[in-house]
C-alpha cells in the first residue's frame, strides 16, 4: 500500500512541475489510456485462464450489483440531505 | 460510454484469450503486472497533479465544495453497510473496498487485483462499472427527486469526464464545476482509500 501511495504521491508532484507543458500532459493523457487497456487485458487473460473464477462468474456479477446499488443508493440521500441543508438554501437567497 | 465499452472489450478480449489458448508464461507472470500498475499510478498523478481545475473550482466556490465528495464516500460507505448483510460470501472489508472506486472501474480494479485477489478485482471492475452505467442512464431522474448534488454523488469519480455533461444537463450548469471538483477529489483519493480498506 505504501508503495502505491509513494508512487502517486511522487507522480503528483512531477505534475505540477510539468503543469504548464501541455504537449506532455497531453501525451501522459494517452499513456494512461494504453496502460489501463494493457492492464485490463492482463487482467482478462489472468481471470481467463483461472477455471474457478471463471466459473463464479455470474455469482460475482450478482455481488457487484448488490454493492453498485448499495453505493449507489446510500450516495443519493446522503446527497439529498446534504443539497437540503447545505445547498438548497444558499441558492435562494 | 464509449470509454467503458473499450475497456470492457480490450478485457474481454483478455478473458476469452486465456479461457481458450494456451498462454507463453511472461504473460500470466504476477511481476509484470505489478511494475504496470506502479507506472500507471505514476502517470495518474502526474495527471492529477498537472490538472489545476481543481484550484480554480476552489478559487470560485467556497470551502464548502468539499462536502460534495465527503458525501459521496460516507454515503457510499453506508449504503454498503447496510447492504453487505444481504449478500453472501463477501467480507466487510472486501465489499467497502469495491465501493471506494467511487465508478473509477480501471484503476480501482486493477489496484485490487495485484494487492488483493483476481476474483474481487472482477467484482471492482463490474460493480464501478455498473456505477457509471447508473449515473448516465439515472442522472436526470436522480436530481428531480433528491436534489441537484445527487447525480454528482451517484456518478463518483466519473463526475469529472464521462458523466459530467449527463449531469450538467440535469443539474444544471451552475453545478458543472461543482460536479468536476467533485470527479477530481474522489480521482486522487480511490487509489489511497482503496489500499487503506485492503490493508485492514
Amino acid at each position: 500500500m505504501i508503495i502505491v501511495v509513494a508512487i502517486m504521491t511522487a507522480g503528483i508532484i512531477f505534475g505540477y512541475l510539468i503543469r504548464n507543458k501541455n504537449r506532455l500532459i497531453k501525451l501522459n493523457d494517452k499513456l494512461i489510456m494504453w496502460a489501463i487497456y494493457l492492464l485490463l487485458f492482463v487482467l482478462g487473460i489472468a481471470i481467463g485462464t483461472n477455471e474457478t473464477i471463471m466459473k463464479s462468474l455470474p455469482t460475482l456479477g450478482l455481488k457487484a450489483l448488490a454493492i453498485t446499488l448499495g453505493g449507489v443508493f446510500g450516495s443519493i440521500l446522503l446527497a439529498w440531505f446534504t443539497y437540503k441543508v447545505f445547498f438548497k438554501n444558499k441558492e435562494q437567497q | 460510454m464509449k470509454g467503458s465499452l473499450i475497456i470492457l472489450s480490450f478485457f474481454s478480449a483478455g478473458l476469452i484469450l486465456g479461457y481458450y489458448v494456451d498462454l507463453p508464461d511472461f504473460l500470466i507472470n504476477d511481476k509484470f503486472s505489478s511494475y504496470a500498475l506502479y507506472f500507471l499510478m505514476f502517470l495518474v498523478g502526474i495527471g492529477v497533479g498537472a490538472d489545476t481545475r481543481a484550484f480554480k473550482a476552489l478559487k470560485s466556490y467556497n470551502i464548502k465544495i468539499f462536502l460534495v465528495p465527503l458525501t459521496t464516500i460516507i454515503g457510499t460507505a453506508i449504503g454498503i453497510s447496510l447492504i453487505f448483510l444481504l449478500i453472501p460470501g463477501i467480507s466487510f472489508k472486501e465489499s467497502q473496498a469495491v465501493g471506494a472506486g467511487y465508478g473509477y472501474y480501471s484503476l480501482s480494479s486493477i489496484i485490487i487485483t495485484e494487492t488483493y485477489s483476481k476474483s474481487l478485482g472482477v467484482v471492482a471492475l463490474l460493480s464501478n462499472v455498473m456505477r457509471e452505467i447508473i449515473t448516465l442512464l439515472g442522472a436526470p431522474l436522480i436530481a428531480i427527486y433528491f436534489g441537484k448534488i445527487a447525480p454528482i454523488c451517484s456518478g463518483g469519480a466519473t463526475s469529472m469526464d464521462t458523466t459530467l455533461p449527463i449531469i450538467t444537463k440535469a443539474s444544471g450548469k451552475e453545478f458543472a464545476i461543482v460536479s468536476l471538483f467533485h470527479g477530481i477529489v474522489l480521482t486522487i483519493l480511490v487509489p489511497f482509500i482503496v489500499s487503506l480498506i485492503l490493508s485492514l
